[in-house]
């Protein structure tokens, strides 16, 4: 689950990283005096989507009064910024955060994330902030330093302080930035989060250490025990099919092509977009009903993968274990009667009781295209696309 | 394989008396496997299924002397039942749950560091379908029925890819020795390597399938593994050629964050370490058997 900068800001601020004063507003009306309430001579507003990038998307906009604070606010509100991480459809702008402009210095790259191979929290940090990390890896990776941190007894000290000394920071500002790095730890151990990112940590001219953007991801299933994390997630900047999905407990991920798939388990559902690829075809989404494949998540998925407009051919592939394809075949038949489908429907059942499955499919009168293996239901789907 | 389960393998369910539990230890005990009991704190001294259950796995290792267990307990409570296992001597552990917290799995992985290599259980999952030994035990929740006995190891990541396969096999005439589902989570109990490993001391398994897919940097780790320790002939095949970058694909470890986490660079590297790919899931089974025939 992501969350917006303001948010990511605010939980750093809590656990003793400094950041630039700022107010969040929901319409243009507001903007002027929360900028006269934040104070100083210069402002900037900064469009809130699930993205980075925003500076070169137009996201965000440097004021001198609290009138062009009000006036770029109205400009950006209810927009569309598309940005080089948000695909060509964009993320609206539903909140503008304004912030006191500050004077820079320095700006530093800092980072945490799981990293799988040593199962520890990796630190990754840079003189070069500003940059992207891929950016910085491709360009400068000489300036990335990176520390390991033992989950089991925390960051300590020292670790903080090699990594303030690595992005040579000065003597006197060493304190400050070690418990900047250390509040950064603590917010990413504490809070499940599976990613927090500080482009850029600046130096002001002033000598203060500052989080100028931040980013952060928590692990889903950790969000039972942090409920006031998961308050933070905002719908309106994910895809709605995917809203959808996850409140009704399936795995879906919105793709280009236009070949609907309904597959139990990620990975036969990965290996059957693979499958349809090969066929010539293009797969319209990942979806994957569980293991299980019960007749209510079926029924779901039908009517999820019925709401996207880009599919022209529908693909089920079921293998049933323990659920049976015969049980499976039955809430193929429901979920047929509950929702009208105008595209080919192609259908592969495996598994337990795979004969007496298709014998419900073939007796229920429904019109379907049945299908064996995998390879036959890949090519059946591209080549009833073609007809 | 007789490394982690076998017919003598006595088992007890944690998360006996839930609805899971029950319907999923019922499956193993008709399939043949040697379930002598479960854990349900509160619930001790009391019988379901005709069978004790205990209120700590210590309490069930005493009694029963039970050295394998699997977990039937939701997520949030999911890794205290592992390290409870884990210390009462369980030797093989499944964990089938899916969506324990990424900080938890790390919690338990260093908590099992205190024992030897001897004395450490092996745990396997979370959010898999566990093991089977066809005709031998199953610690999982599989079809039994679409394995047939032989020799091929399997490892997958996904359960139902992991049972395309067993299908794919048993349609040639191709039987498993034992089936692992390591589980889609990031961090898992058992990696890759770490079963091919096993699989090449167990003198059950001739040849191996690997199950992989997008993500994380153990396909890689087991390849470079292999081809420096291995004899046995492994046969890989990698799903999510069309998955797009930075997506999470339905397992939470299912995403390329870095090179070499994506399906076209795992199977260059994989095939530079040696292996055989199937270069798609439909022919699984008949690059096995290509294998088959060489050896």
């Amino acid at each position: 689950m992501d969350i917006h900068e303001y948010q990511a800001k605010k939980i750093l601020s809590d656990f003793g990283v400094t950041i630039p004063r700022g107010g969040i507003v929901y319409s243009p009306e507001n903007a002027e005096n929360k900028a006269r309430e934040i104070g100083g001579s210069k402002w900037v507003v900064k469009a809130q989507i699930h993205s980075g990038a925003r500076g070169k998307a137009g996201g965000i906009i440097v004021c001198n009064t609290p009138l062009e604070v009000a006036q770029a606010t109205d400009k950006l509100l209810g927009k569309k910024l598309v940005t080089n991480q948000t695909g060509p459809e964009g993320k609206i702008v539903n909140r503008i955060y304004i912030e006191e402009a500050t004077d820079i210095e320095r700006e530093l790259y800092l980072g945490l994330v799981f990293d799988r191979s040593s199962e520890s929290i990796m630190v990754v940090a840079s003189t070069e902030g500003g940059m992207s990390v891929e950016e910085i890896s491709k360009e400068k990776p000489e300036t990335i330093i990176r520390s390991k941190i033992e989950v089991a007894v925390g960051m300590q000290s020292f670790q903080a302080r090699e990594l303030a000394f690595g992005l040579g920071i000065e003597p006197d500002l060493i304190r400050r930035a070690s418990e900047t790095i250390i509040g950064c730890y603590k917010a990413f151990s504490e809070l499940d989060a599976t990613m927090v990112e500080v482009n850029p940590l600046v130096i002001s001219k002033q000598k203060q250490i500052l989080a100028l953007d931040c980013k952060m991801s928590f692990d889903n299933n950790a969000m039972f025990r942090r409920n006031q994390v998961s308050e933070l997630r905002d719908k309106t900047q994910e895809d709605s099919k995917e809203v959808f999905a996850s409140d009704r407990g399936l795995n879906y991920v919105s793709l280009d092509g236009n070949i609907g798939n309904i597959i139990n388990g990620a990975g036969l559902a990965m290996a059957s977009m693979d499958m349809i690829k090969l066929a010539g075809g293009s797969p319209a989404n990942f979806l994957d009903v569980g293991g299980g494949a019960t007749p209510e998540k079926i029924v779901k998925a039908f009517k999820l993968v019925t709401m996207d407009e880009k599919v022209k051919v529908i693909l089920v592939n079921i293998f049933a274990g323990i659920n049976r394809c015969d049980w499976v075949a039955e809430g193929i038949v429901e979920a047929l009667k509950k929702i009208e489908v105008n595209v080919p429907l192609v259908i592969r059942l495996a598994g337990t009781n795979v004969e007496k499955g298709n014998q419900i499919l073939k007796e229920s009168k429904i019109n379907y295209i049945e299908a064996n293996t995998l390879e036959d239901a890949a090519n059946k789907a591209v080549a009833a696309l073609n007809k | 394989m007789t490394v982690l389960i076998d017919k003598n393998s006595k088992i007890i369910i944690q998360g006996f008396t839930g609805k899971m539990g029950t319907f999923h230890a019922d499956e193993m005990i008709k399939y043949g496997s040697n379930v002598v009991g479960g854990v349900t704190p509160g619930k001790g001294g009391s019988k379901h299924l005709n069978l004790p259950v205990f209120n700590t796995v210590k309490d069930a290792v005493s009694e029963t002397g039970a050295d394998a267990s699997i977990l039937f307990v939701p997520p949030a409570f999911a890794a205290d039942s592992a390290m409870e296992a884990a210390d009462a001597g369980i030797k093989t552990c499944v964990a089938i749950v899916d969506g324990i917290p990424s900080h938890d799995m790390i919690r338990i992985k260093r908590y099992m560091r205190r024992y030897t290599k001897s004395s450490k259980m092996t745990l396997v999952g979370p959010n898999c379908a566990g093991i089977i030994s066809p005709g031998k035990s199953m610690l999982g929740i599989m079809p039994g029925h679409i394995y047939k006995e032989g020799r091929i190891g399997i490892i997958s990541r996904s359960g139902t890819l992991g049972y395309e396969a067993a299908q794919q096999l048993k349609n040639l005439n191709i039987g498993v020795s034992t089936s692992v589902g390591i589980g889609g989570d990031p961090i898992n109990g058992s990696s890759f390597r770490d079963i091919i490993e096993k699989f090449e001391t167990d003198d059950e398994t001739d040849a191996i399938l690997m199950i992989g897919e997008i993500g994380g940097p153990q396909e890689v780790a087991a390849g470079e593994f292999a081809k420096e320790n291995m004899k046995k002939p492994i046969i890989a095949y990698i799903a999510g050629l069309t998955a797009p970058k930075g997506r999470v694909m339905g397992h939470a470890g299912a995403i390329v964050s870095a090179y070499g986490e994506s399906a076209i660079e795992k199977v260059e590297i994989l095939k530079e370490c040696g292996i055989t790919i199937s270069k798609n899931p439909s022919v699984m089974g008949d690059t096995v058997k290509t294998v088959l025939e060489k050896m």
